[in-house]
């Protein structure tokens, strides 16, 4: 276990207008390590990745990068420090290929000319670093993919650009049991290689299995930040509903609201 | 047929394909809802079938290269329009815009003794000037494309009615302007561009595929690209031939033989906006832009500045085709660019196969659809038709291209191939 944090957020703050969404939120993602972020709906889980990957931009707050204090304003500042996140609904265009949608946005070139050749390379290495034999062709248009196959493109995407952490927004959401095994499989491979990576997920199966760490908000607050060996699946569920959980979690300074027990919302797709 | 297992850099396993099954691909994909061009060439094919069963005279040197000049307007506005409609946006005021435009050269030319020179050029920055201010009020402002080019169509109407004095007709008279549209090119160049065109285009194809294979990457099969390069040179050949006749009536008076002057333009701009659209990095935004507009903001791509660029392409493509439209009847009027003429350019690029929900889309569709209309226009034309019939067979196609666009759509969201 790494004693560094990779990245370390601490007293983030974020509105839209009068609605608070985070409230002095920290979170810390080592290297190598899977740190699975949890919550229920509107816990602002979506909001806290838009704000690391400057989407969003934040109110207050420091935001640390490997020991250096950085600033996120867009996205390209996330890409140049090394941050990728892979998005709920993909974020891959249908009408362009694997090594098209890959490279979209931070395309090689020679001149002022597109270098195919080295791009449609540099996809297949990256797809064979992370052993993925299920594509037919790389120039296949996205289209034509699979779920687990779009997802698959999504985070070799993100592996291609020597990233230090992928963020993964719940990439199991719509995937059949054997394509949600594969991409566990991939998320594991990509802490294994080093990488910080943040599971965004409301699956508790799917977050016990590979995470290391779980962070829970709550209500825009970080209940807790615990290493999932030290929890059971009913503290989890406890610390996403209520905020807290026997001594771990937030103060009960105010009644939690009810939200039924231990009902765990899997929906997906329903948090933005 | 042998298919090989071929293994790509990194790893990744594919099948090398052989000429037999890249034509099964390619029927696959047809199959799927990706017609592509297929439906113009046919087209175009059984409609030049009819018209020239009908009318001798359709089949006639003559009139091939009447087809080009009478088609350049439309053609260049519909490559403008391409890339408007490759982002689902739409361009109601191309047509006017190019009357504009048409009539800024006209007036510059005429009433200011400018030289040509100066004169193309101070149109096509007109034309930069409105894509540009269309552009900015559709990305910036977020007025639907339909609304602020709507009323940029009635507004340019007036521009036009009010630049040309309330209706007068400006000619132009300066040769090398109006021969841009009208005259030819030398036997000798004819042949010499014809040749140059099929060479470079050969160039381009090994050199793609000896830089594929150089790093192990899977290669089009050389049958394929021996077809390709054959296909085009027949085709160039064949035209240039037929061109470089003598077509005039009475050659004592007026010959008349060699390759339009405009063919060369219209290939030029089909090669660069080829090129732009599939080589280089602004193109491939414009379909990410075109295929998942937040995909294309997320992965970091500007995706206002695209907006308003592909009208401004729009627009100065206008403003080339509204020059052609003056070259050619040497004059400038009220109704330059006015009637079909936009609903032709838009009709050339869907019945090519430019999709009108954005995403797909290419250059050569607009010179096929623009080959398509050209062709009915001039045929039935021939045949004697008035324009009320002419209206209503080309609005009937039109019809039958987007119906074919829908339904492919619709076939390729059930197969998952688009």
């Amino acid at each position: 276990m790494a004693a560094t944090p990779l990245l370390e957020l601490s007293g983030i703050n974020k509105g839209f207008g009068p609605v608070q969404v985070l409230h002095d939120v920290g979170l810390s993602v080592y290297p190598g390590e899977v740190t699975a972020l949890v919550g229920d709906n509107g816990a602002g889980k979506s909001t806290l990745v838009k704000c690391i990957s400057g989407i969003y931009q934040i109110d207050s707050g420091t935001v640390t990068f490997e020991g250096n204090q950085v600033a996120i304003h867009t996205p390209s500042d996330a890409s140049g420090l090394g941050i990728e996140v892979v998005y709920q609904d993909l974020a891959l265009c249908d009408n362009l290929d694997v090594v098209q949608n890959m490279f979209l946005g931070r395309e090689k070139k020679r001149g002022i000319v597109l270098d195919e050749p080295t791009m449609e390379q540099m996809a297949g290495d990256a797809l064979a670093s992370l052993s993925v034999r299920t594509l037919k062709s790389l120039r296949q248009l996205v289209a034509s993919l699979s779920g687990g196959q779009r997802q698959t493109v999504a985070i070799a995407k993100a592996v291609l650009w020597n990233s230090k952490i992928v963020i993964l927004d719940e990439p199991t959401a719509a995937l059949g049991v054997a394509q949600t095994a594969q991409v566990l499989e991939l998320v594991r491979r990509l802490a294994d290689n080093g990488l910080g990576v943040v599971l965004i997920s409301h699956n508790m199966n799917d977050v016990f299995a590979v995470s290391d760490r779980i962070a829970a908000l709550y209500l825009g607050r970080m209940a807790a930040q615990v290493k999932t060996t030290d929890v059971t699946h009913a503290q989890v569920v406890e610390l996403i509903t209520g905020g807290r959980s026997g001594n771990i979690g937030l103060p009960p300074e105010k009644p939690a609201a009810d939200f039924g027990g231990d009902v765990v919302d899997i929906t997906p797709g329903g948090d933005k | 047929m042998t298919t090989t297992t071929t293994t790509t850099a990194g790893g990744v396993k594919v099948v090398k394909p052989t000429v037999a099954s890249y034509i099964n691909d390619y029927w696959g994909r047809v199959r799927g809802g990706d017609l592509g061009t297929l439906p113009a060439i046919l087209g175009l094919i059984v409609l030049s079938l009819i018209f020239g069963i009908a009318r001798d005279t359709f089949f006639s040197g003559l009139n091939f290269a009447n087809l080009f000049n009478q088609g350049a307007q439309v053609v260049f506005i519909a490559m403008g329009l391409i890339f408007v409609l490759l982002l689902g946006e739409i361009d109601l005021s191309a047509g006017f815009a190019s009357g504009v435009c048409g009539a800024v050269v006209a007036i510059l030319l005429t009433n200011h003794g400018w030289e040509w020179y100066t004169a193309i050029p101070a149109a096509l920055v007109t034309g930069i000037v409105i894509g540009f201010v269309l552009g900015f009020l559709v990305a910036k402002l977020g007025i639907p494309s339909f609304v602020v080019t709507l009323a940029a169509f009635l507004a340019f109407q007036g521009v036009l009615l009010v630049l040309l004095g309330g209706g007068t007709n400006i000619s132009t008279r300066n040769e090398f302007f109006n021969s841009l549209n009208n005259n030819n090119l030398s036997v000798a160049w004819s042949w010499i561009l014809a040749i140059v065109a099929v060479l470079g285009y050969a160039a381009v194809q090994f050199n793609q595929m000896r830089s594929r294979a150089k790093r192990g990457l899977v290669t089009d099969p050389m049958g394929i690209v021996l077809m390709r390069i054959g296909g085009l040179a027949v085709l160039l050949l064949v035209a240039t031939a037929v061109l470089t006749q003598e077509r005039a009536i009475n050659p004592a008076i007026n010959s008349l033989k060699g390759v339009p002057i405009v063919v060369p333009i219209i290939g030029f701009f089909l090669v660069l906006w080829t090129f732009v659209l599939g080589r280089t990095s602004y193109g491939r935004h414009v379909y990410a832009v075109g295929g998942n507009t937040e995909a294309a903001r997320r992965a970091g791509i500007p995706v206002d500045r695209i907006r308003i660029s592909v009208f401004v392409i729009g627009s100065f493509m206008a403003a080339i085709g509204g020059i052609m439209a003056v070259s050619r009847a040497s004059s400038v009027d009220p109704n330059t660019g006015g009637s079909n003429i936009l609903l032709y350019s838009v009709g050339a690029a869907v019945i090519g196969g430019t999709s009108l929900f954005g995403g797909k889309g290419k250059v050569i569709n607009a010179v096929i659809g623009g080959a398509v209309i050209a062709v009915i226009d001039n045929g039935m034309t021939l045949m004697g038709f008035n324009s009320g019939t002419k209206f209503i067979v080309t609005g009937l196609i039109l019809l039958v291209a987007a119906s074919v666009d829908a339904l492919a759509r619709r076939r390729a969201a059930a197969t998952g191939n688009r």
